[in-house]
């Protein structure tokens, strides 16, 4: 086991894949010659070369449009969006074209492509350069979200993204970058589609993704030391959802809360609330409980991010205030 | 480059460079193509198709020019606009009338429509519906081609219209800076959809007015004559497949109907459509082999054959039977399957 950072760990799962399979191609703004705004493709353009690693102009039209009609013809292109909400420059391409091409042809064309992008607050950008937009693509029948929390499933997670057959958008999210972990050494892949339950305790059910999982996990630790256990579920992936998963980790407590950086209409946590309380209503023992930013735009100071962005001390407090603590 | 001269000079110099047997071909296909969206246009009257559909009928001369100088494995991707590209690279009347009336038999069992026909054996890699998105998706696949070193070359057809929209400049910048082998191919019938294309154009000519930005040739042809469009067709495929990047070819044509089946046209000056129809791409073709000396029994023998496939690909279509509903809930993902979770 190696210590990795979360954006070492994306150059190495992206690299991992390169030696394996020619096919894979990577490219976006900035990430060649500069190795990525966010140092995320490091390295990269000196192994692989530049008619592997390419840098592009500011054309989010063009990058995943290209990475769609070569995804369609035998590469497995890599293609990022420096900025998760830039993807709203290109969203066309997104829900329109690479989402829906393999339907509506009938099953003849086949688009496994990935698009890596950084996605998420705490780095005081503002409202353009903030976002959490996983939700969108979430809405959208066929793409696969995946949102890693950690640098062992930022690589392992991006590898398995890189084989899937099937379009896949990876959010990394920006917060986490610099976070340290141990990452299995040799081949490293994560399966697609698998919650993890990352502690157990028979009190609560906390249901986090990304940036959400490490402050789930420290509201849990100062939830024990009031004695209330809490169970923290990492969802990693929202398409495909390992509901069975968030289903038996929320009939355990039957106290269910989602911790979620999505604004607070239509965030991810509202589909799961759905399924548990459609499917488990019996073992709830209250209604689940969504934890969100509120429905605004996100602000730039960092004493305004921070006071809307669900933390660790809000965590906590909902979950006092709905065992009457 | 002076591609217009050149085929003007050819033209002018006679026939010599395109050979009988290519010529007829040439002409069948685009009778196919006008019998075809007329009998497209005729089920739609018996609400036979449903939905809309939006025909080529007066632009044949493109599709069948360009589709005749591509190789099997070159790629075409078209817009909603694309019946006339789909059958002009090979697929069958029965399948894409099938697919316009929703049926088992559809090019891709009804799942797309009219707006997408894809036949991806025939390098109909697919009609996009959404204005000009397929230009960027055209540079990818010309991307791949490169990437993988093959010959192929990828074309993109798209009307007047698109060249307002970002991805057709995103896409040209893109495919010019990496000197990819695609060819953009615009179809300026004079109207965005119902909007005169000179009206919201800064510039004359709507797609060849811009390639200088791209550091590309001017290239306006008469994309109603075929020959001038397969001769232009050849030179620009041999400088994709030699490595000297794309070329952004403005054809200059008219829509025989409205945008779509909403559209009857009515904004038209009489003596525009008067015009054109004079110029109708396959009466100046039919012509043009009738003084060559081909026969006119020839002709005729190609009209009746064409028109006994079309009804027999008609009845055919309105024997099929509608898709079975099971099909609504596959191919969304590579395992044939719509599941999004455990």
């Amino acid at each position: 086991m190696a210590q990795l950072s979360y954006r070492d760990a994306v150059a190495a799962g992206i690299a991992q894949e390169m030696r394996r399979d020619q096919r894979v191609v990577l490219f976006g703004e900035d990430i060649a010659a500069a190795e990525g705004v966010f140092k995320t493709t490091v390295g990269l353009l000196e192994e692989f070369g530049p008619r592997r690693v390419r840098d592009t102009p500011i054309s989010e039209l063009a990058i995943l449009g290209a990475a769609m009609g070569a995804a369609m013809t035998g590469l497995k292109p890599v293609a990022e969006i420096m900025f998760s909400d830039f993807l709203a420059c290109c969203w066309d391409y997104v829900a329109n074209q690479i989402a829906k091409t393999r339907y509506m042809s009938d099953g003849q064309v086949s688009i496994p492509l990935v698009i890596r992008t950084a996605n998420g607050a705490g780095v005081r950008f503002g409202a353009q350069h903030s976002q959490s937009v996983e939700n969108w693509a979430m809405a959208v029948p066929g793409l696969k979200v995946v949102a890693p929390s950690n640098a062992a499933d930022a690589k392992g997670l991006l590898a398995a993204a890189i084989r899937d057959p099937d379009p896949v958008l990876f959010f990394e999210h920006k917060g986490l970058l610099a976070g340290k972990a141990e990452v299995p050494d040799g081949e490293h892949v994560e399966p697609l589609g698998q919650a993890k339950v990352l502690r157990r305790g028979n009190d609560v059910t906390l249901i986090a993704l990304a940036a959400m999982v490490p402050c789930a996990l420290k509201a849990a630790d100062a939830l024990v030391r009031e004695g209330i256990a809490a169970t923290v579920v990492d969802v990693r992936c929202l398409v495909p959802l390992d509901a069975r998963t968030l289903l038996a980790e929320a009939a355990r407590t039957g106290r269910v809360f989602t911790v979620e950086e999505n604004p607070r209409l239509c965030g991810w946590g509202a589909e799961i609330a759905s399924i548990i309380h459609e499917e488990c209503f019996s073992a709830l023992k209250q209604p689940v409980v969504r934890i969100t930013t509120p429905h605004v735009p996100l602000p730039a100071a960092d004493r305004l991010e921070d006071s809307v962005l669900p933390s660790p001390e809000r965590v906590a407090s909902e979950v006092r205030r709905a065992l009457g603590k | 480059m002076s591609t217009t001269k050149n085929a003007a000079a050819q033209a002018l110099a006679g026939d010599a460079d395109i050979p009988a047997a290519q010529r007829l071909a040439l002409y069948r296909m685009q009778y196919v193509i006008r019998v075809c969206e007329k009998r497209a246009h005729d089920l739609f009257l018996q609400n036979l198709v449903k939905g809309t559909t939006h025909l080529a009928h007066g632009q044949e001369a493109v599709a069948a020019g360009f589709a005749a100088a591509m190789n099997p494995d070159d790629y075409s991707f078209c817009t909603y606009r694309g019946h006339h590209h789909t059958l002009a690279r090979g697929v069958g009347m029965l399948p894409v009338l099938g697919e316009l009336m929703g049926r088992q038999c559809g090019l891709m069992k009804g799942k797309g429509g009219s707006m997408h026909l894809t036949s991806v054996e025939h390098g109909v890699m697919g009609s996009y519906a959404i204005v000009g998105a397929h230009l960027a998706i055209a540079a990818g696949a010309a991307w791949s081609a490169q990437y993988r070193g093959t010959q192929q070359v990828a074309a993109a057809f798209f009307g007047d219209g698109a060249t307002n929209i970002g991805a057709f400049h995103e896409s040209l910048n893109l495919a010019a800076v990496w000197k990819l082998p695609v060819v953009f191919v615009c179809e300026n019938n004079r109207y965005m959809e119902y909007t005169p294309i000179r009206e919201v154009t800064a510039v004359e000519h709507p797609a060849a007015d811009r390639a200088a930005g791209y550091g590309l040739p001017r290239i306006v042809i008469d994309g109603n004559d075929a020959d001038v469009v397969y001769r232009t067709a050849r030179e620009v495929f041999a400088k994709a497949r030699a490595g000297g990047g794309p070329s952004l070819v403005e054809c200059l044509t008219y829509r025989h109907g409205g945008h779509s089946r909403a559209d009857p046209a009515k904004y038209r000056p009489k003596e525009e459509v008067e015009a054109w129809m004079k110029r109708d791409p396959i009466v100046l073709y039919r012509a043009r082999l009738l003084a060559a000396g081909v026969a006119e029994a020839q002709l005729a023998a190609i009209e009746a054959e064409t028109m006994r496939t079309l009804d027999e690909a008609t009845e055919q279509a309105k024997g099929s039977p509608p898709p079975a509903l099971e099909s609504a809930l596959t191919d969304v993902w590579a395992d044939g399957g719509a599941s999004w979770r455990n």
